[in-house]
């Protein structure tokens, strides 16, 4: 802004410009505003729900984060099982979807005949257009018997020497809300994954297979090693989407509020803990006291998000950055 | 508020489409505003649609968004009736700027299902039902089970307990049921739309917990009489106070409504009530208005329609799966209604 401020000093400019400069403002404003508007709604976001939970803020303080009960009766309430719930059927979810969708990418860039590529990237795409009650219900009637008939006496027969795997075998568990949320993210990390990839310039390649590598080494190297801060990112993108996932979890994660160490044992998440009881919520501690959820699930999402970020800082290198 | 803001562009949308002389009828409608429990929207909205035909000036725009926001809306003043499924708390009573009434509209019931091979017809006490849900009844072959089933091959597995993760109605008169049969569960648990499970998983809607009875061999939980009858679920017949081992049906939930004890404020919580042939495990519903009416034309189109639903209402209550209230409670309830001022 300086140089053109003195630009003009030194010479006036044709009227025409000087138009196209003023629109140039209108522009520069106008869009400042939109992307000041995302900051807008997530302080606002925060304030809602800071002051909709200042009753229990003020009630429970910080034993709120610590309590592990969770007794709308008695008005005993602690969001710690959930906390952990959340964190770690996400966690889950990540380290399922994750190997999953960029294989699929790397697929479907590098691997996959041209014929095949357009209608497997649409399928992919379908499979995110499933509304998260259908693929619950699916989840209750399909995939959770199939696991405690098969997949979960396997792992446990298998992995039983692990806390992981010990323990009754419900079918509704952590381990399944993790699978399912890991079903959800899938398509998102993989069409994000692959809109890297494909920007990766062809001379990378190139310059590779000129040195004698591989196709593998190729991939490896050349491509996945230039892109991986922007997978980095398609995978926060996945994460924030685990966190915050409802309806579809709390149909098979078994909804109890408990710090189990067996993924075979049912937990409890943020979001769904939200759905469930807001309906009904009577009394006003315990109103509040759903709203400090909230507020909680806001709070280790931006923290989750954050570490993500510092992690990228310290891990990630130069390279292609996401879309979107 | 809200649904009226939104609402107004509808009906002039309408109005567009159906050309002038029928927006003028819709403007001419009156439209009252309700909000609250899900459990009995279906009676309502058939209720509302009827009315129409009784009363073409007035349209009823009901959202069922549970008992907790109902109540809220109702103390805000925002709506013009109520809805929830639980008596409101003297605290939030309290909360009311004039007096508020209780009406209560129909009553359900919640069974006991459960999933064991062959699925055969199990009887229940109370205690048991409790110790079941508390944990401490663990197999399916219990002794205590046994000696009530007679004849009944009990298998040798654990009982799984499944109930309600989102608050709900039903659940609430679940445990005010296991509160009155045992002072154990009272203390501990309580009563509640939600409450802290000292056992069992969480199902999301009946939906949910019918879902996870079926696939679970061993388990048990609880869901709504209609969604049970509809679905086709096995139901447990459980002994009454009067000693007598009683099938959920509609008649034996009017029976428990015909002989419960109800106040004089209609807040009153029906299970466990004296009858022989009554269905312990029930409860009643209720609509929250204001005894005097700000709007003079509103409460008298409200009063109007209160009538109308419990005196002729109340028959569709069955074909809809729910209990009606015997004609005793009907006449004082009309008798309430009267005392509404407009």
């Amino acid at each position: 802004m300086a140089k053109a401020a003195a630009k003009t000093e030194l010479q006036a400019p044709p009227e025409k410009l000087v138009q196209r400069r003023w629109g140039d403002a209108v522009f520069e404003r106008t869009s400042l505003l939109t992307a000041l508007s995302v900051f807008a709604l997530l302080a606002l976001t925060g304030y809602e729900l800071a002051h909709g939970s200042r009753l229990a803020l003020h009630k429970f303080g910080w034993r709120f984060l610590a309590g592990s009960e969770w007794n709308p009766v008695s008005e005993q309430l602690g969001a710690l099982p959930f906390i952990f719930g959340t964190l770690v059927s996400s966690a889950i979810a990540l380290l399922i979807a994750v190997p999953l969708s960029i294989a699929t990418a790397v697929y479907l860039t590098e691997l996959a005949p041209q014929w095949l590529r357009q209608p497997l990237t649409l399928f992919i795409e379908l499979l995110a257009a499933v509304p998260s009650v259908i693929l619950g219900l699916w989840g209750i009637y399909v995939m959770v018997p199939w696991l405690r008939e098969h997949l979960f006496p396997l792992l446990k027969t298998t992995f039983g020497f692990l806390p992981l795997f010990q323990g009754p075998i419900y079918g509704v568990s952590m381990l399944a809300g993790g699978i399912i949320i890991a079903i959800m993210i899938v398509p998102i990390i993989t069409s994000v994954s692959r809109e890297i990839l494909r920007s990766v310039p062809g001379l990378q390649r190139e310059a590779a297979y000129a040195l004698g590598a591989t196709r593998w080494e190729v991939t490896r190297i050349a491509v996945l090693g230039y892109a991986k801060k922007g997978l980095f990112g398609a995978v926060i993108l996945g994460l924030g989407r685990a966190l915050g996932e409802t309806m579809a979890v709390t149909m098979v994660i078994g909804n109890t509020p408990q710090i189990k160490a067996s993924l075979f044992a049912p937990g409890y998440t943020l979001a769904s803990v939200i759905a469930n009881e807001f309906t009904e919520a009577t009394t006003d501690v315990y109103l509040s006291a759903l709203f400090e959820i909230g507020l909680v699930l806001l709070g280790v999402t931006i923290l989750v998000n954050v570490a993500a970020q510092l992690l990228l800082k310290t891990f990630g290198g130069p390279g292609v950055k996401p879309q979107n | 508020m809200k649904t009226k803001s939104l609402l107004i562009p509808l009906v002039a949308l309408s109005a567009c489409f159906l050309g002038p002389d029928l927006a003028d009828r819709a403007s001419a409608q009156m439209l009252i505003n309700g909000a609250g429990a899900t459990f009995p929207y279906p009676i309502y909205s058939k209720w509302f649609d009827e009315y129409v035909k009784v009363d073409s000036s007035v349209r009823f725009n009901y959202q069922s968004i549970g008992s907790g926001g109902g109540q809220k809306q109702i103390l805000a003043e925002t709506v013009d009736f109520g809805a929830s499924d639980g008596p409101m708390s003297d605290a939030n009573l309290a909360k009311a700027p004039r007096r508020l009434l209780h009406i209560p509209t129909v009553a359900g019931a919640d069974v006991l299902t459960y999933n064991l091979p062959g699925n055969p017809q199990l009887k229940v006490d109370g205690p048991t039902i409790v110790d079941i849900f508390m944990g401490k009844i663990t197999k399916w072959n219990d002794p205590r089970l046994a000696q009530q089933n007679p004849g009944v091959k009990l298998p040798d597995d654990d009982i799984i307990v499944v109930h309600r993760s989102d608050g709900s109605g039903t659940t609430f008169i679940w445990v005010d049921y296991l509160s009155s049969v045992s002072k154990e569960w009272e203390s501990k648990v309580g009563r509640g739309t939600s409450v802290n499970w000292p056992a069992g998983l969480g199902g999301k809607g009946n939906e949910g917990v019918a879902g996870q009875v079926k696939q679970l061999p061993g388990a048990v939980g609880y869901v709504e009489l209609a969604y049970a009858v509809q679905n086709k679920l096995p139901c447990a017949h459980v002994k009454n106070s009067a000693g007598n081992y009683v099938a959920p049906t509609l008649d034996s939930i009017t029976e428990a409504l015909a002989t419960a004890k109800i106040p004089e404020d209609f807040r009153f919580s029906m299970v466990n009530p004296p009858g022989d042939k009554a269905y312990p495990i029930a409860g009643c519903t209720w609509l929250l208005v204001y005894q005097e009416q700000k709007d003079a034309a509103k409460g008298k189109k409200l009063v109007e329609f209160l009538n109308w639903a419990i005196e002729k209402g109340e028959s569709m209550a069955e074909s809809l799966n729910y209990a009606p209230l015997p004609a005793s409670v009907r006449q004082r309830v009309l008798e309430r209604i009267k005392t509404i001022k407009y």
